[in-house]
């Protein structure tokens, strides 16, 4: 409040102040009219612009997109040549790459989080709680072009020297899952992108479950324990149900981690345009197909390609985003129906 | 039931009287110089008393007198968190559950517990009862049927809950919620109940039912009760132990304790002249 305001004398109590008494009040307590609206529209503005951003970016895609769409059109994606030399370009195998790094990422990544998640919500001494929990957070501070180096000089090596030879001779033995561990033990390939992915996605997820499996009311897990449960018992029909939305909600961030990712996937891959049945053949990834070629794009139609390519891996994140929110949501609407 | 078809000898009174007598000898549970620490607090002081056999015991005093840690020992709840711990003895059948060797989980499921807060299990009503039943029991679908009705019927629930059994039990009342979870510590059969502060979170009709419930289950069950409610002691408890800053100050029969209390402190408590 400024000098001369407070100097004003005071108003007489004359009959029109207390008819209308508001402006005596309003200049002294209450912040100018103005001041709501315009946090609000402010505060509008930056939500829209976030949508609006979203829009602009999906329109350029498509535009950029679209020389290789004329050209290809819905045979672009189900084709899986890629040949800059003969500009013949079809998005299949990074998208099987893409998917198959991914799933391969979530099937080892999931478990093992669950079990990080567990043992520091249920069972790790108080001691170590802090010490482990760090540690698994900081796994998702180490940036991902060391990831791709340490997977392309020391993990790469280790895998085709000890875990290769391993797997073949196991489970490249079992019926039908035996065909995806064959061949040369090379330790580049889809099978490594995924298991570098895997632990790029296990500080993510299993953050997001020790947060839900704690706050799981102390009292619901105490009546479980009276039962006579097994702390298996009660995680399995308790936490889990209570916490599947958070559950889900940690697989889904992970997994949209999982299918962006690209410097470290891109070390291991073996940047291959092919789909082979087994995990140890080289592939491709969306990601890293675009990391690898922008530069030498030269042709239009190569790099509309290209785009058309990063358009596919938006629209599969946003795939993924709604497909999460369905399960949510339905899975919300299936509580207690379940006999 | 089964027993008695095959064991042919007549039930005499003399064979009742020498139950009796050993039932009388050996209570069903007997704490010993219980001592009990949170870390460096110490909760309890050289607790002793006895837990008779089908009879409903109330524990009462003011807040943080310990009733409800006395309450947590006797199915070794406590023994979820570290810095926990408990000295001394507490025997239920004649074996002391402070043993490091005692299957909890056995010991859980013959020690049934309820808490202040209802605390319904995220499923339907029908498998909140199901689940805890199945843990330690294989029953076909007919058994398990049965086995829910008899146990949300001698909750007093079965009437409100028969038609919406595939309903979530979180859908239910707050007092509809707490007797679901009685019948699920009912249906296990365990041979004692504990009930911390049963109703406190409850209206008055719903505490009402519980009352009356407690009063039908002490046929058949060993009733453990922790109350803010000295009135409630009084109405449903045979037997009274009052507790003040971790040590029992009084115990005895309910109508001694209330109408000729030994002690000035306890007197002065349920009184209302302190606390």
């Amino acid at each position: 409040m400024s000098a001369s305001e407070a100097q004003v004398p005071p108003m007489p109590m004359t009959d029109a102040t207390l008819r209308h008494p508001e402006p005596v009040g309003a200049k002294r307590t209450s912040p100018p009219r103005w001041q709501d609206p315009l946090f609000e529209h402010t505060t509008r503005f930056f939500a829209v612009l976030v949508l609006a951003l979203l829009a602009c970016i999906i329109v350029a895609l498509a535009w950029a997109a679209a020389p290789a769409m004329r050209k290809f059109g819905l045979a672009f994606f189900v084709t899986d040549v890629w040949n800059p030399v003969t500009l013949t370009f079809g998005a299949l195998a990074p998208i099987y790459g893409t998917l198959v790094t991914s799933a391969i990422a979530l099937v080892i990544g999931v478990p093992l989080s669950f079990g990080i998640a567990l043992f520091l919500t249920e069972m790790c001494p108080a001691v170590l709680k802090r010490p482990l929990g760090t540690a698994v957070e900081l796994l998702a501070a180490i940036p991902s072009i060391i990831y791709g180096m340490w997977g392309l000089f020391v993990f790469a090596p280790f895998f085709a020297d000890h875990v290769q030879p391993l797997l073949t001779g196991t489970l490249g033995k079992v019926w039908l899952v035996g065909a995806l561990f064959q061949g040369a033990p090379t330790g580049i390939g889809v099978l490594a992108a995924g298991v570098i992915l895997s632990v790029m996605i296990i500080p993510f997820i299993a953050a997001v479950m020790r947060d839900v499996f704690e706050v799981v009311p102390p009292v619901l897990k105490e009546s479980a324990y009276g039962l006579g449960c097994t702390t298996w018992e009660v995680v399995r029909n308790i936490v889990l149900p209570y916490t599947r939305v958070g559950v889900i909600g940690g697989v889904m961030l992970g997994l949209g981690r999982a299918l962006g990712e690209t410097m470290a996937v891109t070390f291991v891959i073996g940047n291959a345009y092919r789909i082979r049945t087994s995990l140890y053949e080289p592939g491709n990834s969306i990601a890293s197909a675009l990391a690898n070629e922008f530069n030498e794009a030269s042709d239009p139609v190569h790099r509309a390609s290209l785009i058309a390519l990063g358009l596919v891996l938006f629209v599969l994140t946003l795939v993924v985003l709604a497909a999460s929110r369905w399960l949510i949501a339905h899975l919300a609407r299936g509580e207690g129906a379940k006999t | 039931m089964n027993l008695q078809i095959s064991m042919p000898p007549v039930d005499t009174a003399a064979d009742r009287a020498t139950r009796k007598a050993q039932a009388d000898a050996a209570p069903k549970m007997s704490i010993r110089n219980l001592d009990f620490h949170y870390g460096s607090f110490q909760a309890l002081k050289h607790v002793s008393f006895d837990i008779a056999e089908r009879d409903v015991t109330a524990f009462i005093g003011p807040s943080g007198c310990g009733k409800s840690t006395l309450l947590r020992t006797l199915n070794r709840m406590y023994s979820l968190y570290p810095n926990q711990r408990a000295a001394g003895e507490i025997l239920f059948n004649r074996q002391n559950i402070l043993d490091p060797k005692t299957d909890l989980n056995l010991l859980r499921a013959k020690i049934g517990m309820v808490f202040q807060k209802p605390t319904p299990f995220p499923m339907s009503i029908y498998d909140n009862i199901a689940f805890g039943v199945r843990l330690y029991e294989r029953l076909s679908q007919r058994d398990m049927d049965e086995r829910v009705e008899w146990a949300l019927t001698k909750a007093a629930m079965w009437d409100e809950a028969k038609d919406k059994l595939k309903q979530s039990g979180m859908a239910l009342s707050g007092g509809q919620q707490q007797r679901l979870c009685i019948a699920r510590a009912v249906s296990v059969k365990p041979e004692v109940l504990l009930l911390d502060e049963p109703t406190s979170a409850l209206d008055p009709i719903s505490t009402a039912k519980i009352e009356e419930l407690i009063s039908e289950l002490k046929a058949d069950y060993t009733i453990a009760i922790v109350t803010h409610n000295m009135q409630q002691a009084a109405r449903v408890s045979d037997r009274t132990a009052y507790m003040y800053l971790g040590e029992v100050i009084e115990f005895g029969e309910t109508d001694q304790i209330f109408l000729r209390p030994a002690r000035k402190e306890t007197e002065d408590y349920i009184t209302g002249r302190f606390g």
